[in-house]
């Protein structure tokens, strides 16, 4: 078997053609991808930014995180979004609140960490001029903190966009939609989908790196901000 | 493209007692029944599509780890681009892959393997560094060889970081796994996509497939621990 032989060649010739033949098509279906994606996004950081912040900044519960970490990994997306179809019902919500919840581990493992991870050194200077916990968090911590936290944004992000065309299976919409529908898309519709979807987790994940580079205050600029975005496992 | 097409009959509600047929919040009755048809061997299958994964994603990753590790200008490279195939969606990945390698095993595992490397490989260049450059030197100055350095200092002092890697890895394989049933009717994701085809998706088939793949994610990664506490009986204190 020839890798590149000719039926292969014209089904990603034809996987193009579909995507020329009905772009506002799937720029729609990226759009409600987007919607979904971005509404999980919010509701994730509204459950757990204060709570890991807050953890951090008391140096309390990195049990917590730990286990928000492995807890994040170890859940099948499908199973999460098959549980909460037959909790929620079909639809937007159920979609939503399960890729919220996947979304939710590296969010508040990386505030835990990047909170608590300021020096203490430094922390302590910052009470020995007389600051207040609130200025200590506004002004010390939470700037120090920035890259590793954004980080856990960025991950959680990418990992939301990329596991949403999974919620098709369960009436959410996007791009999913067409990637599980061979019957009504055909190949080149499966192929032409997966192409944008591809497209979209990579414009994301690009998008938020520029975007951690903007907000990274300019005295703490110094990661990379092209590394893996990875939490390195504590060991 | 979903399951194994239109031919197979639907086990879910089998001969069907009040409590499957009124679709409650757990039949135990179904699952006795459908261990032996559904849930033993889509439990099997998985722990296959697993195994087969992380062995042969260990198999590249560690040579191209050893590879960086003395060339470390090869790191970045391999950095940027796993960045990248982390960020395709498995459901995506899956099918790009079929008109290459048709709807098949194969498919699935180069995928599962593509998402290992993307773990695998940075966790072992990061604890062949582990070792401090004083220990190195030490080493180089008793007249230890850069083979002997590797496999009684650098490797020893990486196993940490390597069993971290293969917890991550086999954890997430785990969960990518179950997409795997968008091509094949194999693994535990499969019994979920057919109770999600009922008219009204089948509680019990999807809780109990649920609850499997969670444990074998936990399972597995116990078993992990329990290595990690074989080849590095010097650090016990904390999981």
């Amino acid at each position: 078997m020839t890798l590149a032989d000719a039926a292969n060649l014209h089904t990603f010739v034809d996987a193009f053609r579909f995507i020329g033949d009905h772009p506002v098509f799937l720029l729609q279906k990226a759009a409600e991808q987007l919607e979904l994606s971005g509404a999980a996004l919010a509701i994730a950081m509204a459950a757990t930014l204060p709570l890991g912040i807050a953890l951090g900044h008391a140096h309390r519960g990195s049990g917590i995180a730990i286990a928000a970490s492995i807890v994040g990994r170890g859940l099948p997306s499908l199973v999460l979004i098959a549980a909460f179809l037959t909790l929620l019902g079909i639809g937007f919500v159920n979609n939503m609140v399960a890729l919220a919840v996947l979304g939710s581990g590296p969010i508040l493992t990386n505030a835990y960490d990047a909170v608590a991870g300021v020096d203490r050194d430094t922390v302590e200077a910052a009470r020995g001029m007389g600051m207040t916990w609130r200025q200590i968090l506004a002004k010390v911590e939470l700037p120090l903190a920035v890259p590793l936290l954004f980080t856990g944004i960025r991950v959680a992000a990418v990992t939301i966009v990329a596991t949403a065309p999974i919620a098709a299976i369960a009436g959410g919409g996007g791009l999913g939609d067409i990637i599980v529908n061979q019957a009504s898309y055909r190949l080149s519709g499966v192929l032409g989908a997966s192409f944008c979807a591809m497209a979209l987790s990579a414009a994301v994940f690009v998008a938020l790196g520029g975007l951690q580079s903007a907000v990274t205050p300019r005295g703490v600029r110094r990661t990379s901000v092209n590394e893996v975005p990875e939490r390195k496992e504590s060991l | 493209m979903m399951g194994g097409g239109g031919g197979v009959v639907i086990p879910s509600f089998g001969h069907g007692d009040s409590c499957v047929t009124g679709d409650h919040a757990f039949c135990w009755g179904w699952v006795r029944d459908h261990w032996g048809d559904t849930l033993g061997p889509a439990l099997w299958q998985h722990v296959e599509l697993t195994l087969i994964a992380v062995g042969i994603g260990f198999a590249i990753a560690f040579p191209l780890a050893l590879l960086a590790h003395r060339f470390p200008r090869l790191e970045q490279p391999f950095g940027a681009f796993s960045a990248l195939v982390y960020t395709i969606p498995s459901l995506a990945l899956f099918q790009l892959l079929v008109p290459f390698t048709g709807i098949t095993w194969t498919t699935v595992e180069i995928a599962l393997v593509g998402y290992t490397l993307v773990i695998l490989f940075p966790n072992i260049v990061a604890g062949l560094r582990s070792a401090s450059a004083d220990v190195v030197e030490a080493a180089h100055g008793m007249g230890l060889t850069r083979v002997q350095v590797l496999t009684r200092i650098e490797l020893p002092l990486a196993m940490p970081a390597i069993v971290g890697g293969l917890r991550i890895a086999v954890v997430s394989t785990v969960a990518i796994a179950t997409i795997a049933a968008t091509l094949l009717p194999d693994g535990l994701g499969y019994p979920i996509f057919l109770a999600l085809k009922e008219p009204t998706p089948f509680k019990t088939e999807i809780y109990s497939a649920g609850v499997l793949a969670v444990a074998l994610a936990i399972g597995c990664d116990l078993l992990l621990v329990g290595l990690r506490r074989l080849v590095v009986p010097w650090a016990r204190a904390s999981a």
